[in-house]
């Protein structure tokens, strides 16, 4: 339809969706109703498409596909679109769970329901558009106009503290994006495109290449987030609602890591080399430190948040020890944590929309009332935690192979944020569903209802799955990750022999 | 060589500007106090009629009037944006002025008169024209500021850019003295050809002093001072027609002096360009944040951008004219949008003009809450909104050229900056319970509509625009 593909179909679908609903007239339930539908509707089809897509993807070809390009601005910008080993997953993974987010919304926002939808579907655009991107500005376009519905998501249906937490949210992203704005404008100068394809063949300037990866680590950084800069987080997940934070600690945070492994690592390879060592500090930093600071949290949602950043930080420990499993089990443990801490945050939002509270110490015994639920939360709890047999074991474990190549300190450091990070879900899980049921309030309190046990049966599956048998997500971005490890080795070994011919 | 019939044939626009004025002024005087008729429809029919003559008029480049009016197309894209801003500052004035009861005929021939000024500043090939067409502009400024001469605000308003306006007036008077003194010409042309390479102190001083005058008109810093406060004062119709026309103006003619008349020493004026925007947009960031008043507001708002723009124009070249030429048309979209959205604030008959009249608006009003929110975040540089690739250009330029200090600078305080814009939406959107807005008249409902739609459309098909903006800056090289 008017040349455009199969991708540019599944990025601006939902707006066709956001558009449907905006032309509802009326407040009252049936309307309200037809919202929610279309809304879950429109990101049924669409994830529908991007399976289409999939079993149109060759995932032994590391090479971009379904490419579809148009002019559009001229002097090197492009609308180019495609998708590789490295993105299709987290392109599955969003709109997989924007059906879940949907659907976990469907009672618990009350006020201005339409507006709700219509945002969600402009972020799902968004996010859909940043992982098929294949113009750096284009992908930039897609990467900051997120911070608009996300935003407004936080501001308008959040908790007491939603505008403080939402303006953090929006001016730290923020200023960390313009200065890889800036980095790619200078990009830009040196190629004369903003073609990624064509950037990721172009060597730029080792002395320049330092300057962009910091101006790349200042956006990527606090989106991942990593250590320092992680302090958003938790305010923006705390306040939240339950979908939101779904949606941020299930896709937005893996643009980071997505970034990283696609312009900082092939493009940069001499500087991430080099800045490597920083990395790893700052990853086990975040393992450790935030992992520690979870354990004392007394509101749930702020000890997954926690918990979120120290998963990341085996993200990027994995990516830059560039060897095949350390990326291989970063990309793994992107997916992971995305069904992972989506699914940990819909467990708070099923208590949440019961109580109201979010407190720890609001909880206890729930085991006795809501059998199903405790069984899905534990399974989710030991995801988080990498028990063997689920996702987050596979992502974890690969990743510190990668980093025992490297360093056996770093390998070591990490690993006791995996003992703490047991210990702190644990802990969670005990203070929550074991114990004698004593509250009053908690007294008459429901299991999980038809519309959320559909809504996790999904993550149940695809957790245990993936933790049998992770091939599906493995094959299909091996290739493109071989890809990435052989020019980088390429491109470091031209360096090397750069210097050594000038000695 | 240029015979009259030629002449006018490239000053046609102003020519009807002038004629126009001079029989609307006669149908004002004979039709009396009482409803001066038609003037406002004749004055924006006029305008319209200029803007068509310049948009379908000869594309070929002149200089007539003894070398001090130069037609060509750069001069003929900014006249273009100067005329939309006036004719929509106009055509969304007329209830606000009813309102007031401030709708008397002189105001649509003040505007007219200003515009002409603009239009002859925005043409001028040498020092004279340029001060005739400035102080023309200025003169009629003055008058429209004060033009609620029972509010105290106003007076004080116009008071204030008066006499500042005449200093200014003056510096540039002693600059444009000593570059003819030091040049022994006052067209642009021949003192380019003078002063070129290592500059003579005296002729230097000339330059500094213009650029004072100029950057006056602009609202940069350190010449800003009267901005915040007229703005606030003055009727709200007026301060859009600060931020929109006479904005196009000013940057119009900075922009032809400097590369018309100083290609030569582009190292030292660079130097001011830089020092002057760096301190607009930083002063438009921090001075913005404190504010409660919309007009106020905007008035750092616009230095900032001021700022932002002059970027484009310390990059320099061909790709630094198209991105300031981009930005001023861009940031005249946004401006007028946010103005139109200005407008329709008055709550039971009375106009307010406080942020946090805002409040709640999405409930009340959703649509205005919409437009507005969109206006908001395009000024605030945020994808995919027209204000992103406005930066985009500019900074790109600044890169390119190798500011990369101004640029970090710029970008930071850009963030700076979205804080207050977040804010209103923030009111807009996060707040409850302010009182709804009386119902918005058509004229800036329709404005800002489609100043929203603008901000869409000029990220979703930008081709076109940007053939139009390097077709503008080639001419002036």
């Amino acid at each position: 339809m008017f040349g455009f593909g199969l991708l540019s179909a599944i990025v601006f679908l939902p707006l066709i969706g956001a558009a449907f609903i905006l032309t509802l007239r009326g407040n009252d339930e049936a309307t309200l109703e037809n919202a929610r539908r279309a809304a879950l509707g429109t990101t049924l089809i669409v994830f529908l498409l991007s399976v289409y897509a999939y079993t149109r993807f060759d995932p032994t070809s590391s090479a971009f596909q379904l490419v579809e390009e148009k002019h559009w601005f001229g002097n090197g910008l492009v609308y180019k679109m495609g998708i590789d080993g490295i993105s299709f997953p987290l392109l599955l993974l969003t709109t997989f769970l924007m059906p879940i987010c949907i659907l976990a919304s469907w009672q618990s926002i009350k006020s201005r329901v339409k507006e709700y939808f219509v945002a969600f579907l402009v972020l799902e655009t968004l996010m859909n558009g940043v992982f098929c991107a294949l113009d750096l500005v284009l992908f930039y376009l897609f990467f900051e106009g997120g911070l608009i519905p996300m935003f407004l998501i936080i501001g308008v249906w959040g908790g007491p503290r939603r505008v403080y937490a939402s303006f953090k949210f929006f001016l730290y992203t923020l200023v960390g994006s313009l200065l890889m704005l800036l980095a790619i404008m200078a990009m830009y100068g040196v190629a004369g495109t903003t073609d990624i394809v064509t950037l990721l063949q172009t060597p730029f300037p080792a002395s320049m290449q330092k300057w962009l990866w910091l101006a790349f680590l200042a956006s990527l950084a606090v989106k991942l987030p990593m250590w320092p800069v992680h302090t958003w987080l938790p305010d923006a997940h705390v306040e939240a609602p339950t979908a939101g934070s779904v949606i941020l600690a299930g896709v937005l945070l893996k643009m980071g890591g997505y970034g990283f492994i696609r312009f900082s690592l092939p493009m940069f390879p001499d500087a991430s080399a080099y800045f490597a060592p920083l990395i790893y500090a700052l990853s086990v930093i975040a393992i450790i430190y935030t992992s520690l600071v979870a354990l004392v949290q007394e509101d749930m949602k702020k000890l997954i948040a926690y918990s979120s950043v120290a998963h990341m930080g085996f993200v990027t420990m994995g990516l830059f020890t560039m060897t095949a499993q350390g990326v291989q089990g970063a990309v793994y443990l992107m997916v992971s944590h995305g069904l992972v801490s989506a699914a940990l945050f819909l467990c708070v939002g099923v208590v949440y929309d019961r109580l109201h509270t979010r407190e720890i110490a609001a909880y206890g015994g729930l085991v006795n009332r809501m059998p199903i639920y405790a069984v899905v939360f534990m399974i989710f709890t030991l995801a988080n935690v990498g028990l063997p047999g689920t996702t987050g074991f596979i992502g974890e474990f690969l990743t510190m192979l990668g980093a025992f190549r490297i360093s056996s300190w770093v390998a070591f450091l990490a690993t006791t944020g995996m003992i703490l990070s047991a210990a702190y879900a644990l802990y969670l899980y005990r203070r929550i569903v074991f114990g004698v049921l004593d509250k009053p309030s908690l007294a008459s309190i429901l299991d999980l209802s038809w519309r959320e046990k559909v809504q996790f049966a999904p993550l149940v599956a695809l957790t245990i799955l993936y933790g049998i048998y992770p091939a599906p997500v493995i094959d299909s971005s091996a290739a493109a990750i071989n890809a990435l490890i052989k020019g980088y080795e390429t491109a470091l070994n031209a360096t090397m022999t750069a210097a050594l011919s000038l000695n | 060589m240029s015979n009259l019939p030629f002449a006018l044939a490239h000053s046609l626009p102003e020519a009807i500007l002038a004629g126009g004025i001079l029989f609307l002024i006669l149908l004002g005087a004979i039709r009396g106090k009482e409803g001066g008729g038609p003037v406002t429809e004749i004055a924006v029919g006029l305008l319209a009629t200029a803007l068509a003559v310049i948009l379908l008029g000869s594309k070929t480049t002149a200089v007539v009037f003894d070398g001090a009016f130069i037609d060509d197309g750069f001069g003929r894209f900014m006249k273009g944006l100067t005329l939309v801003g006036s004719l929509v500052t106009l055509v969304m004035s007329q209830e606000f002025l009813a309102h007031e009861k401030i709708d008397k005929f002189e105001f649509p021939i003040l505007i007219l008169l200003a515009t002409l000024g603009m239009l002859m500043l925005i043409s001028a090939a040498g020092l004279i024209a340029l001060y005739l067409g400035l102080e023309l502009m200025s003169l009629a400024l003055y008058v429209i500021a004060a033009f609620h001469r029972d509010n105290i605000k106003a007076s004080e308003a116009g008071l204030k850019y008066f006499v500042l306006g005449a200093l200014s007036s003056g510096m540039l008077l002693y600059g444009a003295s000593l570059l003819y003194g030091f040049a022994g010409t006052v067209s642009f042309a021949g003192i380019a050809q003078t002063i070129s390479g290592t500059a003579s102190l005296g002729a230097l001083f000339g330059l500094v002093f213009l650029m004072a005058g100029l950057a006056f008109k602009m609202s940069a810093v350190p010449f800003h001072m009267w901005t915040p406060d007229v703005y606030e004062g003055a009727p709200t119709p007026v301060t859009a027609f600060f931020a929109s026309a006479v904005k196009m103006a000013a940057v119009a003619i900075t922009l032809r002096v400097v590369f018309t008349a100083f290609p030569g020493i582009s190292a030292q004026w660079r130097q001011i360009i830089i020092f002057i925007s760096l301190l607009s947009m930083v002063l438009g960031a921090f001075a913005a944040i404190g504010q409660t008043n919309i007009k106020r507001l905007m008035a750092y708002s616009a230095i900032g951008h001021i700022g932002f723009a002059l970027v484009g124009l310390a990059a320099g070249g061909e790709a630094g004219v198209s991105g300031v030429l981009a930005y001023m048309a861009i940031y005249l979209v946004m401006t007028l949008g946010t103005f139109a959205g200005i407008l329709s604030m008055r709550v039971d008959g009375e106009a307010v003009e406080n942020i946090a009249d805002l409040s709640g608006l999405a409930k009340t009003d959703g649509e205005m809450a919409f437009f507005l929110a969109m206006m908001m975040f395009s000024l605030a540089g945020i994808p995919p909104l027209a204000g992103f690739f406005a930066k985009w250009y500019v900074f790109n330029a600044a890169i390119q050229a190798g500011l990369y200090w101004l640029a970090v600078l710029g970008v930071l305080s850009s963030a700076v900056a979205a804080f207050y814009y977040l804010r209103i939406v923030k009111v807009m959107y996060f707040d409850e319970g302010g009182k709804a807005f009386d119902k918005r008249s058509p004229a800036p409902r329709a404005i800002l509509a489609i100043s929203g739609v603008l901000v869409l459309v000029l990220f979703a098909y930008p081709s076109v625009f940007t053939e139009a903006t390097t077709a503008a800056a080639q001419s002036l090289f």
